[in-house]
């Protein structure tokens, strides 16, 4: 029964870790219909930032607190500045373009923020500080949860519900629901379209960069690739719970991730991919829209 | 007779006299193959050796050669192909080399072998390590100056059945070509011995973001040890995370994680991890005297294997000076009985043709940094 739990609780870790990455894509595919592959990108540049900024903060020696607080922030801007600026540069003059054109605009961005980050900062390892402090009172559980994964846990519960009061009574929000059900009429009855997208991307790669900053104090290290290797699970864990759904890429990153977490268990680690892909599969076959996703009908 | 026939007889009698009066013009040489990688791709890999030998024969041949006969040798480019492999080692055959040092790669290696054998040549290989080579017991005129891949494993299980006293071990690996072919030795190795159990064995994926589920199984196995066969990046994850779950239990990997990046990078976590690593040979005074002679000519320092194809010249010219005589039977008993000074200090062959005298050392994370284990 405790291995069970403790199965349970690294499943919901490594869900909690895809679902913070899967937000971000769900919330742009669910505006605009795009799979921004840079998302990955954004989320290793806020890792990054949140690196250098802590390092130097460190070195003036500000207390734990602080430091993260700090380091969160200006990772939020930076990412927030990069994924903002790469809708202007890569998807906004593609935006009357056939739907494969921004898609692959979004996979040069995406190599091409990896090399950047490779040839500007380095292609090695760094480590990166443990920026959430360790919990006193955790200290009993700590073998079934750390304080590192409770905090991503609750992070993610909060996100996940701010983005949907946001989405469902704020102006910006039903100004998002308007763009994503029909841009031109949107258009013509005085949304600014172009600032919704906008401010999409800006909430989606902060949302990106919070993420990074979580989860490179989890794993301790990052380099300019963990982007990509992220953004693929967390895309799968958006499609499996319905992409374009907000509740449903927190569900599918925690039916993924307690997926993994089963198989490694009681299987084998070897396999974890092969039954997460297998339950992908499955679940596209029995509901093609994904988990919560709705069935569209095609506009022909 | 007639005047011609008795004219030639002359001649020929002359000739013999003059033949018998300076042996040192009759001494042939003695001729030694160097096969290797000597172009192409896997150049870089090759041609230390090829320097080496010939750095080591220079010497040899300035003090009066192997029993008052100079070394030559014969060069041949196999560029790490098998098939080209066998076309020159028939080549070799035909040249009438006495030995060979070479051939660089396992695969031309393996190809190489049989035509050797066949005409009764010793090999010996700087940088083969494929462990059938020698263990299949098929090539009893091969030797090498390079542990096998296996002799990691075999390092790593005997310190931790004799040091650490390990009873119940879980083996972890990348699933690379690497990682698994160490943690499948280890596992081996470990059930050879009866003294231990092996109660996990996982393949872990690369670049997964979180590790718990699997550290969870390694905790339910009980084990006292954890081996894991793979590189740096997914070992400091791997230990950073069980620390963090405190989990103590002692982590032991290989050469991949051997480098001050795994430390760096694991930060205090890198405490008291073990790793095998090649045995620090870099202050011999062989290697010291080689690696000058080769910087005098080309400039650089040497690169990968350097040490190995001196050390591979060096044992046969010696196992030549000594053995009986220049029959392969004679020579490969030499290479078996009688020590050699190289760069990797005073080294022998046992009797399937591996070095003994070169290998892995255990090494331990203090105070950040590797030091030797006892």
């Amino acid at each position: 029964m405790e291995y069970f739990l403790e199965l349970v609780f690294s499943g919901l870790t490594r869900g909690s870790i895809y679902a913070l990455i899967a937000l971000g894509y769900t919330m742009v595919y669910g505006i605009i219909g795009l799979i921004n592959f840079a998302h990955g990108e954004i989320y290793m540049i806020g890792a990054f930032t949140a690196l250098i900024i802590a390092t130097v903060l460190n070195m003036y020696g500000l207390p734990l607190p602080a430091i993260l607080i700090l380091a969160s922030v200006a990772a939020i801007i930076w990412s927030a500045a990069y994924g903002f600026t790469v809708e202007r540069l890569a998807y906004r003059p593609l935006r009357g373009a056939p739907r494969l054109s921004p898609l692959i605009s979004a996979i040069g961005m995406s190599i091409f923020l990896q090399n950047y980050v490779m040839l500007a900062q380095t292609p090695n390892f760094l480590p990166f500080p443990a920026l959430i402090p360790d919990l006193p009172f955790l200290n009993r559980f700590t073998s079934m949860v750390g304080t590192t994964d409770l905090a991503i846990l609750l992070v993610t519960a909060i996100v996940m519900i701010l983005l949907t009061l946001m989405i469902k009574f704020t102006r910006t929000g039903k100004a998002m629901r308007a763009t994503s059900q029909d841009r031109t009429m949107a258009f013509l009855v005085g949304v600014n379209v172009d600032t919704v997208i906008s401010v999409t991307f800006i909430t989606g790669s902060s949302l990106a960069a919070i993420g990074g900053v979580l989860i490179a104090s989890h794993i301790g290290q990052i380099n300019f690739y963990i982007g990509f290797i992220a953004g693929i699970k967390a895309f799968t864990a958006a499609v499996l719970g319905g992409i374009g759904s907000i509740p449903g890429a927190v569900l599918g990153s925690f039916v993924l991730g307690l997926t993994e977490s089963f198989a490694t268990g009681y299987v084998s680690s070897a396999y974890e991919d092969v039954f997460a892909f297998s339950l992908l599969v499955l679940i596209l076959i029995f509901r093609p829209a994904g988990l919560l996703g709705r069935a569209t009908i095609e506009k022909v | 007779m007639t005047k011609t026939a008795k004219l030639f007889s002359l001649i020929a009698a002359v000739a013999m006299v003059i033949a018998a009066a300076h042996p040192s013009l009759a001494a042939t040489p003695i001729k030694i193959g160097v096969a290797g990688a000597h172009s192409g791709d896997l150049a870089s890999y090759g041609l230390p050796t090829l320097k080496g030998a010939q750095l080591v024969v220079k010497d040899v041949n300035a003090k009066g050669g192997v029993k008052g006969s100079p070394i030559e040798l014969v060069l041949v480019d196999d560029q790490c192909k098998p098939e080209a492999a066998a076309n020159l080692a028939t080549k070799l055959v035909s040249d009438g080399v006495k030995a060979v040092v070479g051939h660089i790669c396992s695969g031309p290696t393996k190809a190489a072998l049989p035509i050797y054998r066949d005409a009764k040549i010793v090999a010996i290989a700087p940088s083969a390590t494929t462990p059938e080579l020698t263990q299949s017991g098929e090539y009893k005129l091969f030797f090498r100056t390079i542990a096998s891949d296996d002799r990691q494993a075999r390092t790593m299980v005997d310190f931790i059945l004799n040091k650490l006293a390990a009873k119940k071990v879980a083996i972890l690996h990348d699933k690379g070509d690497y990682g698994l072919g160490l943690a499948n030795y280890s596992k081996q190795f470990i059930e050879e011995s009866k003294q231990a159990e092996v109660v996990l064995f996982e393949g872990i994926t690369v670049g997964q973001v979180d590790f718990s589920a699997v550290i969870q199984k390694i905790k339910r196995s009980n084990a006292d040890v954890v081996i894991f066969g793979g590189y740096h990046p997914e070992a400091s994850k791997l230990v950073s995370q069980m620390r963090k779950k405190r989990i103590n239990t002692t982590f032991v990997s290989d050469d991949g994680i051997k480098d001050e990046a795994f430390i760096k990078v694991a930060g205090k976590d890198a405490e008291g991890v073990y790793a095998t690593g090649p045995t620090d040979t870099s202050q011999n005074p062989i290697t010291l005297e080689y690696r000058e002679k080769f910087k005098k000519l080309e400039g650089t320092d040497p690169g990968s294997f350097f040490d190995n194809g001196v050390a591979a010249t060096l044992a046969i010219i010696n196992a030549l000076e000594k053995a009986k005589s220049f029959d392969a039977e004679d020579v490969a008993a030499a290479l078996r009985s009688e020590k050699v000074d190289t760069p990797f200090g005073e080294i022998s062959f046992d009797e399937h043709g591996d070095p003994v005298g070169i290998g892995f050392n255990m090494f331990v994370v203090k105070d950040g940094h590797y030091h030797t284990a006892e």
